[in-house]
């Protein structure tokens, strides 16, 4: 599948484009197919995003959707060496599939 | 230390405003992305893997108690609470929101402060010597000749879009302990035959994807010339550096293009028509300078005894202190590498601890060093042990400077968009593994740099062990170097074979440890083994 991600504009965090709006959380981010082009120019120039662009993923048995690559995998959850800092730090099994 | 003039405070002001200006333009849609992105980087303001990243510039790497308070608030007001102090003696923050930028930007200034030149395309921090002032080995104090250095190159109209960034490092003592000549100048500080003071240049040294040794291109330039000289090396790159090429942009692949020699010849027909124009600021002003860096008020009584009874300490003063010009002081090197923690990371509390041991004992001033530690360079050795028990509480006592536990680690592939592979996860198991197996002590002196891409910015090039993140088919692999050094007797890494994973290059690292330790000689430090035996044994062991 093809998704979206950038960083929000104001506050810099990492979104995903979720198909009306941009989420935190890359499980909410949807196969854009050939769209992706369109979605980015209209979303960056309603200021919705910034640094926005297209990858691959795939999305796993249990439904979650895998950035095919590892740094966007490290963007989708934070950094490997603060657990306390990502999004979901209460939950050790939280990032199982990042690295 | 140097106090910000009514110019520097207004100059620094006035770029606050602007780029408060700037990001409202941005934010309100009047600026795009592609507009404004200049003019962020210019103040420091990267967007970085997870969030906006702010490097703010730590002049030559001194602080006073107040800035370093300042930075810690910074922290806990717009990050999350601790920031990463870096190889170019300056500090980052990894979470920081646009929106938030100019009133932090602000609180900066207010401490005479700024992120004015920590990116782009123009000359950044000077770096200097992290002992300077207080090294028993020091000719003069290296740091007023950066401060005029600074002042010369901030907002210099001729040399703020050079073909690539640019690196200054100025130093005064014997031993390099800034890696003076891996830098785009790297300036050293000497007394000459005739017993005149003034300045060795070194030009065209670096790390990156292709690292050079810095050669002197001139022994001798006097003092009341730096400025001048400075310029004519600037704008012979400026002319004729390759601006075609992103990846010999840099003013060491112009010097080794044209042969040091021929670079010199036309620094020296530049400086020939510089010295006719009257650039070099006036000797009032180095004056003026100079008298910020006086020597502290020390205690004339004070005494070398050091209580040594308890072993812990002990051991601290031993691995972490170094001898100090003035008779009962010493240099005393707070490590920022916890067992198993992030090189040069911080909490604002520990940063709160740090300003206020600076203001408690070392006359209000502390540095950051390129090995991302920070100094407090004038104790008392009567204050030795009452420093240490309050560094044990704040976790900032590990004993382990220039040990294969004190690593140099850029952020890689945790923070950085152009990395490869994580650097810091990599530390982390360096760091246990020999922490735990008491092999850390064993080893002694050893260097260890690790970068997460070709950008070297965790040096791995002059690592006496060197560690460079790569990407092999979309997953990360490591590659070990080993003989590095900077220094006095700078050397380059050279790779030792195909790479590992991530448990592998630890491993191979212990190997290479394993040979050292059967191998050495009475005080052989690992680099002094390695070049001895050469790199067949080594390998073998690894690889074998
Ligand atoms: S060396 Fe590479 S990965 Fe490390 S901080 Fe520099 S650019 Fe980023």
């Amino acid at each position: 599948m093809k998704i979206l991600t950038g960083n929000d504009l104001k506050t810099g965090a990492v979104t995903w484009w979720t198909g009306y709006d941009w989420s935190l959380h890359v499980e909410d981010a949807v196969d854009v197919g050939s769209e992706a082009d369109a979605i980015l120019a209209r979303e960056e120039g309603a200021r919705r995003v910034n640094a926005s662009y297209a990858i691959d993923a795939v999305r796993d048995t249990d439904g979650g959707v895998r950035p095919a690559h590892i740094k966007d995998r490290i963007r989708a959850l934070g950094p490997t060496v603060r657990p306390d800092l990502t999004l979901k730090p209460a939950d050790p099994n939280a990032g199982n599939w990042v690295i | 230390m140097y106090r910000y003039d009514q110019y520097d405070q207004a100059m620094v002001d006035t770029r606050v405003a602007e780029f408060r200006d700037q990001v409202e333009r941005r934010l309100s849609g009047k600026l795009a992305e592609e507009h404004f992105r200049p003019l962020r980087l210019m103040n420091g303001l990267y967007l970085q893997l997870h969030a906006y990243m702010l490097r703010v510039a730590v002049p030559y790497g001194t602080l006073s108690g107040a800035q370093m308070h300042v930075l810690a608030d910074i922290a806990d007001k717009y990050d999350r609470g601790y920031g990463h102090f870096t190889t170019r003696q300056n500090i980052q923050y990894n979470w920081i929101k646009l929106e938030e930028t100019p009133d932090l930007l602000a609180d900066l200034a207010a401490v005479e402060m700024h992120a004015i030149q920590t990116s782009g395309n123009c000359i950044r921090n000077i770096s200097s010597d992290q002992y300077a002032g207080a090294a028993a080995d020091e000719l003069i104090d290296p740091r007023p000749y950066a401060e005029l250095l600074r002042q010369w190159s901030s907002f210099h109209p001729e040399f703020c879009t050079l073909p690539r960034k640019f690196k200054i490092c100025v130093i005064a003592s014997d031993t390099d302990r800034a890696a003076m000549k891996l830098h785009d100048i790297g300036i050293r500080i000497i007394r000459n035959d005739a017993g005149e003071i003034g300045a060795a240049f070194y030009v065209g040294g670096g790390m990156g994807r292709t690292p050079m040794i810095a050669p002197c291109i001139r022994e001798f330039v006097p003092l009341d010339q730096l400025v001048t000289y400075s310029e004519a090396c600037l704008r012979v790159y400026n002319r004729y550096g390759r601006r075609d090429n992103k990846y010999k942009a840099r003013i060491k692949i112009l010097v080794h293009e044209l042969g040091a020699a021929e670079y010199t010849r036309q620094v020296e027909e530049e400086f020939a028509h510089l010295k006719t124009q009257g650039i070099e600021p006036p000797i009032a002003e180095l004056e003026r300078i100079k008298t910020y860096f006086a020597d502290p008020a020390f205690d004339a009584d004070a005494s070398d005894a050091i209580d040594r009874s308890d072993a812990l300490f002990a051991r601290w003063v031993d691995r972490n202190t170094h001898p100090h010009k003035q008779k009962g002081y010493a240099i005393a090197t707070i490590s920022l590498k916890p067992v198993g923690g992030i090189p040069g990371d911080a909490s604002a509390h520990q940063m709160h601890v740090m300003a206020d041991l600076a203001r408690d004992y070392s006359f209000d001033e502390c540095r950051v060093t390129h090995a991302q530690n920070i100094v407090l360079a004038h104790v008392r050795k009567a204050d030795l042990y009452a420093l240490w028990q309050k560094l044990v509480a704040a976790d900032l006592a590990t004993a382990n400077l220039d040990t294969i536990g004190d690593i140099i680690a850029c952020p890689g592939l945790d923070y950085c968009s152009l990395a490869n592979a994580r650097s810091i996860p990599v530390a982390q198991k360096i760091s246990r593994r020999f922490a735990e197996s008491g092999k850390e002590d064993a080893i002694g002196e050893l260097k260890l740099k690790i970068s997460g891409c070709i950008n070297a910015c965790g040096h791995h090039h002059a690592g006496h062990i060197g560690i460079l993140g790569v990407d092999r088919k979309g997953t990360e692999n490591y590659q070990l170097l080993l003989g590095g050094c900077e220094g006095d007797d700078t050397s380059l890494g050279k790779i030792t074979g195909p790479g590992f994973d991530e448990d592998g290059i630890v491993d191979a690292v212990e190997k290479a440890t394993d040979v050292y330790l059967a191998q050495r000689q009475e005080g052989e430090r690992f680099l002094d083994t390695y070049r001895r035996i050469g790199v067949d044994i080594f390998k073998e062991a690894i690889y074998g």
